[in-house]
């Protein structure tokens, strides 16, 4: 579903990410490990298209990703939810909502939806016409969810939604991503979290300073002596 | 007491104006992240619009409103398209100098206005430019009162543009945070050349409004520019609520200023409540309502 080759990337003289080569299958959940700085929230960026490669090429769904605005790509199906949530927070629940289906099919059925992300996030349905600023850390991440799934994406990209979060709702994330998953939506998630994320995911790839030095089903990755002393601490 | 109810009222039909004003710079602030110090600049263009249809063509300041708000809604469009926006798309280049860039535009605005019309003072004077209703012992100017009337309307619907529509939240969510408006698929270009335009147009409002009730000449815009500073800053920056707020504190103050201290201080009195919400208050209005 989404092929990406030899992707290059860089902020002005600094070289961010060399050759990156992966690809996230149609109905996986496939996570990207690494720790800070490793280029990982910068991989989701280039595919959304907030920052241009330098080479290399992404394909969704059979067609390069190139020379499509940031505005455009989610209208193909690829909804980025980025990294501290970056709500708006001086808007409603609902008006948040509402930013995520503003084109297309999603727009049509933006009131089925919201209703449907209401009953799958109660949570949000209490805080309707509040500010999303006022809300909790927990329930901003499921607002930030909620917004990405309002425009019904094919791919779903998170960057950490599990930063910031107690224990307990790191676990009520990752078992909201699985749902959405198995409602067949693909997940391409971005992890610290290296021991929760690689026990539910399909596939995963390690990343360490821009380059991908590792990969392999999670279970594979959770019984590999570089995973193992680097990230697990065993 | 009299007097004192008589510039009150005064205050706040002028207020209403300058609410319209400032609601133009504050929207520009919060999207383009810029002060507009061409913002008084566009109002003169669309004053002397106004004076040129009512001077060749007979047509009433108050329908030509249909004319001038358009066309210097385009103007702003297309200062934001052509001049503003290839410097707010480099991030290297700062926005001081987008700053700069607008006070530019402000003086060749002036400039351009004073090769045309020269620096006479014009006005428009209509029959009922000097008449009054009268209500007890308090009279309400008839120009103003419309003005005021129109602008309320003009607020509203503006209101109801950026709280009900797609496009109205679009604009509030660029304002908030650029590139999560991007992610949900708002082109951020259109949306920064469709606010500056829209901020034009709410200034050429004011300025059609004014006309009946004030006098042109090519440096009137510098002095709104000022005016519409002063609003942006008393609401608290990038707040439309705020800037009514704004508006009618500054139209109150510099009516109680003019009646109870000197005509000449009109002006002083507004940019003392300035410097003063600066020092004791430099969130502005903003900061008492929260919103």
């Amino acid at each position: 579903m989404l092929v990406v080759n030899k992707l290059n990337m860089g902020y002005k003289d600094l070289h961010v990410l060399w050759d990156v080569t992966f690809n996230v299958d149609e109905g996986q959940i496939v996570v990207l490990v690494g720790s800070n700085g490793a280029g990982k929230s910068s991989i989701l960026k280039t595919i959304s298209g907030l920052q241009k490669p330098l080479s290399g090429v992404i394909d969704f769904a059979g067609e390069p990703l190139s020379n499509v605005l940031p505005e455009e790509i989610i209208k193909r199906g690829i909804v980025h939810i980025p990294e501290g949530r970056r709500l708006f927070n001086e808007m409603t629940v609902e008006e948040n909502l509402l930013m995520g289906s503003l084109h297309g099919e999603a727009k049509k059925r933006r009131k089925n939806t919201i209703e449907e992300v209401c009953d799958f996030f109660p949570r949000l349905k209490e805080r309707y016409k509040q500010n999303a600023g006022t809300l909790s850390g927990g329930e901003q991440q499921m607002l930030a969810v909620a917004r990405g799934l309002m425009s019904l994406p094919k791919l779903l990209m998170l960057d950490e939604p599990s930063l910031g979060l107690a224990p307990f709702l790191v676990q009520e994330i990752f078992d909201i991503i699985k749902k959405i998953n198995e409602q067949g939506i693909t997940i391409l998630l971005v992890e610290q979290n290296v021991q929760t994320s690689l026990t539910f995911c399909n596939r995963a790839y390690v990343l360490e300073n821009g380059r991908i030095v590792l990969s392999g089903t999670g279970k594979e990755l959770l019984h590999n002596n570089h995973v193992k002393s680097a990230y697990l601490g065993l | 007491m009299e007097l004192l109810i008589q510039s009150l009222i005064y205050g706040i039909l002028i207020g209403g104006l300058y609410a319209i004003i400032g609601i133009g710079m504050t929207l520009i602030m919060g999207v383009l992240g810029i002060i507009n110090l061409a913002h008084g600049q566009l109002m003169m263009v669309a004053m002397y619009i106004t004076w040129i249809l009512w001077q060749y063509a007979s047509i009433d300041p108050y329908m030509s409103i249909f004319i001038t708000i358009p066309i210097v809604f385009l103007l702003g469009q297309g200062i934001s398209k052509f001049l503003l926006f290839p410097l707010i798309k480099k991030e290297s280049i700062l926005p001081e100098n987008q700053v700069l860039m607008t006070v530019g535009i402000g003086m060749v605005l002036v400039e351009f206005a004073r090769s045309l019309f020269a620096s006479d003072y014009r006005s428009v004077r209509t029959g009922y430019s000097e008449s009054s209703i009268h209500l007890g012992n308090i009279s309400l100017h008839v120009p103003l009162v419309i003005a005021f009337v129109i602008a309320v309307i003009f607020t509203f619907a503006l209101f109801v543009l950026l709280m009900k529509t797609d496009l109205g939240r679009s604009i509030r969510a660029t304002a908030q945070d650029r590139e999560a408006a991007t992610l949900m698929g708002v082109s951020a270009k259109k949306i920064t050349i469709f606010t500056y335009g829209l901020g034009s147009a709410l200034v050429a409002t004011a300025g059609v409004l004014l006309l009946p009730v004030y006098y042109l000449f090519p440096d009137v815009g510098p002095v709104f520019t000022v005016k519409a500073f002063v609003i942006t800053i008393l609401g608290g920056l990038g707040s439309p609520i705020g800037a009514i707020a704004g508006g009618l504190v500054l139209g109150i103050a510099e009516t109680f200023g003019a009646t109870y201290i000197s005509m000449g201080y009109r002006d002083a009195v507004g940019l003392v409540i300035f410097i003063l919400v600066l020092v004791f208050m430099p969130g502005g209005l903003k900061q008492l309502t929260k919103i």
